[in-house]
């Protein structure tokens, strides 16, 4: 603490190059905290997938149907606990901008296989008794202000009814919560039977399977039992466990990971030699006053840690500056990846880059120190 | 009166390149606690040299290196530098303070080596500037002073941390003769009202006599010494 107004007159001796030095950093890390801060929201979706669940679709592409016969046929396989069906509705609420992601369910079979989907028994009772019925999660509720009794129109981009409409009405009867998973709580379930009663084409086939193990450790052989048994036939499938499921899904979306560390690399390995560069260069104008601190009794190690210090300081102010203005952003990200805080694990990962980065750029002109020759420097050699 | 530097033999080589050029050349020399010794010479007679050596900015080729007590031309680079801390306080030309502290910053720059408390740091800043005057600039910079003002921050910062001697290069150097011989003067003082041993390094008799004693360094060797007092 003693050491901080050296500290600060050292970071202050150029303010306008300290500044840009510092708003440059600032900029890479409003970024990072937002490209990683996406990346790690679909990291943490995969990761909270269930490892007792796989999903089985079609072989030839994930928007290929099933058949709805392959229920009963994947039920009787041994090791399999249970099956549900979902499919893909593809709608959205009054304008094109409000996507909704809703999915055809039979919720007796979907709702015990989810059990991280909080939601009332008599709201499940009442979805389904009520044909049009709909359970929506808290967060899509809360943002359209929907309660249970209303009446809700959705506009399907795929499916149209026997009349040739593609608006359709539901009435909300329940409001489920997913504590441990935002992603969930804005999702649209409603009644399959209504759905394929209702719809004009591909009648009596679904999007999907969700299979739940008895055992998480035979998850593998069950999947290949299930893709076995589909063998040869018009609808063979292919079973995933449910993140390599989530992950394809992704993937169809491009490789979010991969776009995301190339960009960081390139950006953060300009960064290194414009924050390494700007290091060097103060150091360098500071050489007789490094020598006078030697003098003083300064050891090398003691002026060592002061520029790696300074190298800490500066890095670490800008990057939760940077992180900060990224946390302020990320909840306009909400309607679109459903998620509205930047992951605490971006944070300290980037607090974790940011000292990486003070190292590097620090350590170089830090020990160019150690090798300072007092009467050289004084004298101005 | 005790030793409080002693160098036994000293000889000093300086390799630039292939070249290798003798500066000091079995030298001997003895300053009692206390003294007041102004090193007289031409540019390039070493003088310098035998400062930074009796200051521990530099280590001899061959030959003792005794001060307060310590062989330091022993010492490790670390200990070195810890044994300046304790020891020695430097005043130069060209006063080197840091531009972007205030004096009293400054002058407390020595003191964050010691385990002085914040207040008991303050509190000897004060003193020190006290000492030399300029109380009503502790939170000047330095290109807010003078020349002279700069020097006596210098000063300050070298008494600062009590040390066992005070090592001047040239401390006069840069200054005109008032000013100078108002430094030369507080300089005086210290030796004389805190029994501090100060050695000056000059090529300007009018400074050397303010010393109580000169010595001449010449080509290497001391070549001549005289007791003024």
């Amino acid at each position: 603490m003693k050491f901080l107004p050296l500290l600060w007159a050292g970071l202050w001796r150029k303010r306008t190059r300290t500044i840009f030095t510092l708003l440059s950093i600032v900029v890479a890390f409003v970024l990072f905290g937002m490209l990683q801060g996406v990346n790690a929201v679909f990291n943490n979706a995969l990761n909270a997938s269930a490892v007792d669940r796989l999903n089985v679709v079609s072989r030839i592409s994930f928007t290929e149907s099933l058949p709805f016969s392959y229920l009963a046929q994947i039920q009787s396989l041994p090791g399999v606990a249970g099956v549900a069906h979902q499919s893909w509705f593809g709608t959205y609420y009054q304008d094109p901008k409000n996507f909704v992601f809703s999915f055809p369910v039979d919720p007796v079979l979907f709702f015990p296989l989810y059990p991280e989907l909080q939601l009332p028994q008599d709201q499940l009772a009442a979805l389904v008794s009520t044909r049009t019925g709909a359970v929506v999660g808290r967060e899509l509720a809360k943002k359209y202000g929907w309660k249970i009794g209303d009446r809700v129109p959705l506009h399907s981009v795929i499916w149209t009814q026997a009349n040739g409409s593609s608006d359709w009405n539901f009435d909300i009867v329940g409001i489920y919560d997913a504590p441990n998973d935002p992603n969930q709580a804005v999702s649209f379930f409603f009644n399959y039977s209504y759905f394929d009663e209702a719809r004009s084409f591909s009648k009596g086939t679904v999007g999907w399977y969700i299979v739940k193990v008895k055992d998480p450790k035979a998850a593998m052989q069950v999947a290949a039992a299930i893709d076995k048994r589909f063998a040869n036939s018009a609808d063979e499938t292919k079973t995933q466990t449910e993140k390599e499921f989530a992950q394809s899904f992704i993937k169809q979306q491009g490789d979010i990971s991969f776009i995301v560390t190339s960009i960081l690399g390139a950006v953060f390995f300009t960064l290194l030699f414009l924050t390494g560069n700007t290091m060097m260069q103060s150091v360098r104008e500071r050489v007789p006053e490094l020598a006078v601190l030697k003098t003083l009794g300064f050891t090398d190690g003691a002026v060592v840690a002061l520029i790696l210090a300074e190298a800490l300081v500066l890095s670490l102010v800008a990057a939760l500056l940077g992180l900060a203005i990224a946390a302020g952003i990320f909840p306009a990200l909400k309607s679109i990846i459903g998620e509205a805080r930047l992951p605490a694990n971006v944070v300290s990962l980037g607090i974790g880059v940011a000292v990486l980065l003070a190292l590097c750029t620090g350590l170089p002109p830090a020990w160019r120190t150690t090798r300072l020759n007092i009467i050289d420097a004084l004298a101005g050699r | 009166m005790p030793m409080i530097v002693s160098l036994k033999n000293i000889v000093k080589r300086y390799t630039r390149g292939k070249q290798s050029v003798e500066v000091l050349h079995h030298l001997n020399l003895e300053i009692p606690q206390g003294e007041f010794l102004a090193l007289m010479g031409p540019s390039g007679s070493g003088k310098t040299t035998l400062l930074n050596l009796i200051g521990g900015l530099d280590r001899p080729t061959e030959g003792e290196v005794t001060v307060a007590g310590e062989r330091i031309d022993r010492l490790s680079g670390g200990a070195l530098a810890r044994w300046r801390a304790r020891h020695v306080g430097f005043v130069f030309q060209f006063y080197n303070l840091m531009p972007m502290l205030t004096a009293e910053r400054n002058i407390e720059l020595p003191l964050l080596l010691t385990q002085l408390s914040r207040a008991e740091r303050r509190q000897n800043v004060a003193a020190a500037l006290e000492i030399v005057g300029l109380a009503d600039r502790a939170r000047h910079k330095p290109s807010e002073l003078s020349g002279g003002q700069q020097q006596r921050v210098a000063i300050a910062r070298a008494l600062v941390a009590d040390p066992t001697l005070l090592v001047c290069d040239e401390p006069t150097g840069d200054l005109d003769r008032t000013t100078a011989d108002e430094i030369l003067g507080l300089l005086q003082t210290l030796n004389r009202a805190q029994h501090k041993t100060v050695i000056v390094v000059t090529h300007d008799q009018k400074a050397a006599d303010f010393a109580s004693r000169q010595l001449h360094v010449d080509k290497g060797t001391l070549t001549d010494a005289a007791s003024l007092s």
